[in-house]
């Protein structure tokens, strides 16, 4: 009996010794998983557990437990109460996710008061990272893509320019970014077009882009249905055939690619990412995907979830699995790591991915639509930041 | 000038395709008396049926269309004689409550079945040009969307105001007990009324697929847009709504060409005069 009980109690020691050492680690991972932006959690979540499984469910030895919040769209208020929840309640050792700006901006003083390291898979506009000092950023700015965009339209040959955005912060950032960086290189803007978000007809800014001499136009649409709306009213009304080119950043985005159908063919993009693009990681990134759900899609969103998943794994691995938010951001700050997208790095004074970003043109290969890497601008730092 | 008729020519071009989507609300709103915030949604299902039909199916665009649009009015006849018809006695806020509940069910089932992607019904070679009208040129399916929102225009007008459904309509909606006591089958009139109204949805859907594109959330998401041209048109007037679809829609194509920064305050500022000018909408006399 004594034999017994001393089994037990050494059985039970030992236990909890394991307990100790192998932490669970806990992620919190915040997106939209319901309503008109779905999707995105779909891809998020298609991404993370792609990530896991290819990581055999753990981080450096940790057990790795993500729990999904929803917060079903553009809403700080309840991206905070979910992300309040997911520290205080759930006791999470990372947050990870966004899609939105104002989603990502809410949770700042969180974030910074709990200590919480918080990747940003999505959200885009330049200043979320200086708003706290736990966030980093696995997936791009519009500043980042769209000044590359405006030196190669100038090394082409334009001198006269149009921009055409939707009208709300990410448009607005992409405008600036093209007209500060084109008039630099001695180029004019001649007119700046902002499109009402709720726009369905796209004809008449297409007319107007026709009938104001430039070269060509720089877009930025949000996703779905306005670039399918945009890129059709651009051909059908002649666009294509004036010889006005066509330049933009994610429209030509693999979640609805295929739908263009012909309408896309040859349409140019500056961007951090393409599901065509050859590296060995980015083949294991597709087919993990594919492994995870056979309709998962390689684009930016899902990338940003991947790697945002691979600085958490750094970030955990660095502090051995203990809960030290300034420890693990100090070892992510200088990270650096073979992407999907290409050789990325963290840098460390804006906690913000600094990553190749690609002249890619529309092709057809093998009966779908890709978009081609034609040209590797190379590295390119967060250029809002570093203003 | 040219400015003067891009705008023009854009404006009635939009204009069309709000009105096709429009019609049949207006006729089971003004004929039927029955408010039906479902219409999207069998805008929508056309929309998607004539996609599926014409790229997975590998129909042609026509036979597809068509297709499509039958479908979605028997889908409406069959909803109509099982679930709505019970609706027609009921509060108007049950009505309300009712088909907007419906929609619900629709974009759910859509996004289940066809998920959150955006479908694109691929037009045939004699659609996806363009015409060159010499100084600009227009989108062949465009010129489609203006000539079939005329036809559409006409042959509503007529089937109302001349044919002897149009008579037996008008009879049933303004008084049940004496039409049924002609010997008109209120039943049967007000089934293919709804049927009628499901399939233009339909048509809408599908022809205005290029401005309004499909996606789950388009039973709810264009709402807002055909309840206003309705509305301004006055229920139930064919000519009115076709006035208002083109008048709204030259309006917000104008803003669009010179004050694009103030989004489609012009479109509903043009919604609010007309409304407190004419509380029964541009062509509807006084009750």
């Amino acid at each position: 009996m004594r034999k017994l009980i001393s089994g037990a109690i050494a059985a039970a020691a030992v236990f909890c010794a394991a307990q100790a050492q192998a932490a669970t680690i806990k992620v919190g991972v915040i997106g939209p998983f319901s309503g008109p932006f779905a999707h995105y959690g779909k891809l998020y979540k298609d991404s993370v557990e792609a990530y896991l499984s290819s990581q055999g469910g753990k981080f450096g030895g940790h057990e790795v437990q993500v729990l999904y919040r929803d917060n079903g769209g553009p809403n700080p208020s309840g991206t905070r109460a979910l992300a309040q929840e997911l520290i205080v309640k759930d006791k999470v050792d990372y947050l990870g996710g966004f899609v939105f700006t104002p989603n990502a901006m809410s949770v700042a003083p969180l974030i910074t008061q709990s200590k919480t390291p918080t990747v940003i898979f999505n959200a885009a506009t330049s200043d979320i990272t200086e708003k706290s000092p736990y966030f980093i950023r696995t997936s791009y700015t519009l500043w980042q893509v769209t000044v590359p965009a405006a030196r190669w339209a100038h090394k082409q040959g334009k001198r006269k320019m149009v921009t055409a955005v939707t009208d709300y912060a990410p448009g607005v950032d992409a405008e600036t970014a093209f007209k500060a960086e084109f008039a630099k290189l001695g180029g004019t803007v001649v007119e700046s077009i902002r499109m009402p978000i709720s726009t369905t007809d796209f004809a008449p800014f297409v007319q107007r882009i026709k009938a104001s001499g430039a070269q060509g136009v720089y877009v930025f649409l949000p996703g779905g249905p306005p670039n399918l709306g945009f890129v059709k009213a651009y051909n059908e009304n002649g666009l294509r055939a004036a010889g006005i080119d066509f330049l933009g950043s994610a429209e030509t985005d693999e979640f609805d690619l295929q739908k263009f159908g012909d309408a896309a063919l040859g349409l140019t993009t500056a961007f951090h990412y393409s599901a065509a693009h050859e590296s060995e990681a980015n083949r294991k990134f597709v087919e993990a995907l594919r492994g995870q759900s056979k309709d998962a899609v390689a684009n930016y969103a899902s990338v940003g979830a991947w790697d945002g998943m691979a600085v958490i794994q750094k970030m955990v691995e660095s502090t051995g699995g203990k809960r030290d938010g300034a420890a693990a951001i100090a070892a992510a700050r200088k990270l650096s790591w073979e992407s999907p997208r290409g050789p990325v790095s963290i840098d460390p004074a804006t906690r913000h991915v600094t990553q190749n970003v690609y002249l890619r043109k529309v092709e057809r290969s093998g009966g779908q639509l890709v978009n081609r890497e034609v040209e590797n601008f190379g590295p390119q730092p967060d250029f809002g930041l570093r203003k | 000038m040219q400015i003067l008729a891009n705008i023009l020519i854009d404006g009635i071009s939009y204009g069309m395709v709000l009105f096709i989507i429009s019609v049949g609300l207006s006729i089971t709103l003004g004929l039927m008396r029955f408010i039906n915030l479902a219409h999207g949604a069998f805008a929508m299902t056309g929309g998607y049926l004539a996609a599926w039909l014409v790229r997975t199916q590998s129909w042609g665009y026509a036979v597809g269309v068509a297709a499509a649009v039958l479908l979605t009015a028997a889908l409406g006849a069959v909803l109509e004689a099982v679930v709505l018809r019970r609706l027609y006695r009921r509060s108007e806020l049950d009505q309300v409550l009712f088909t907007i509940g419906l929609a619900f069910v629709f974009v759910a089932a859509t996004n289940l079945a066809f998920g959150p992607q955006v479908q694109l019904i691929p037009l045939p070679p004699w659609l996806a040009g363009s015409v060159d009208l010499g100084m600009r040129t227009l989108p062949m399916q465009r010129v489609l969307v203006i000539a079939m929102g005329a036809a559409v225009a006409l042959l509503c007008g007529l089937v109302v105001a001349r044919s002897r459904f149009g008579v037996w309509l008008r009879a049933a909606v303004d008084n049940k007990h004496a039409a049924a006591a002609l010997g008109i089958n209120i039943r049967l009139v007000s089934g293919l009324t709804f049927a009628a109204g499901c399939g233009l949805a339909a048509l809408g859907g599908v022809l205005g697929a290029e401005l309004m594109p499909l996606e789950p959330y388009y039973a709810l998401k264009y709402l807002v847009l055909v309840l206003v041209v309705v509305a301004v048109g006055g229920m139930g007037s064919i000519a009115g709504t076709l006035a208002a679809a083109l008048l709204l829609g030259v309006i917000e194509t104008a803003s669009k060409y010179l004050a694009s920064e103030y989004g489609s305050l012009f479109f509903f500022v043009a919604m609010i005069l007309v409304l407190s000018a004419r509380p029964q909408g541009l062509l509807r006399r006084a009750a």
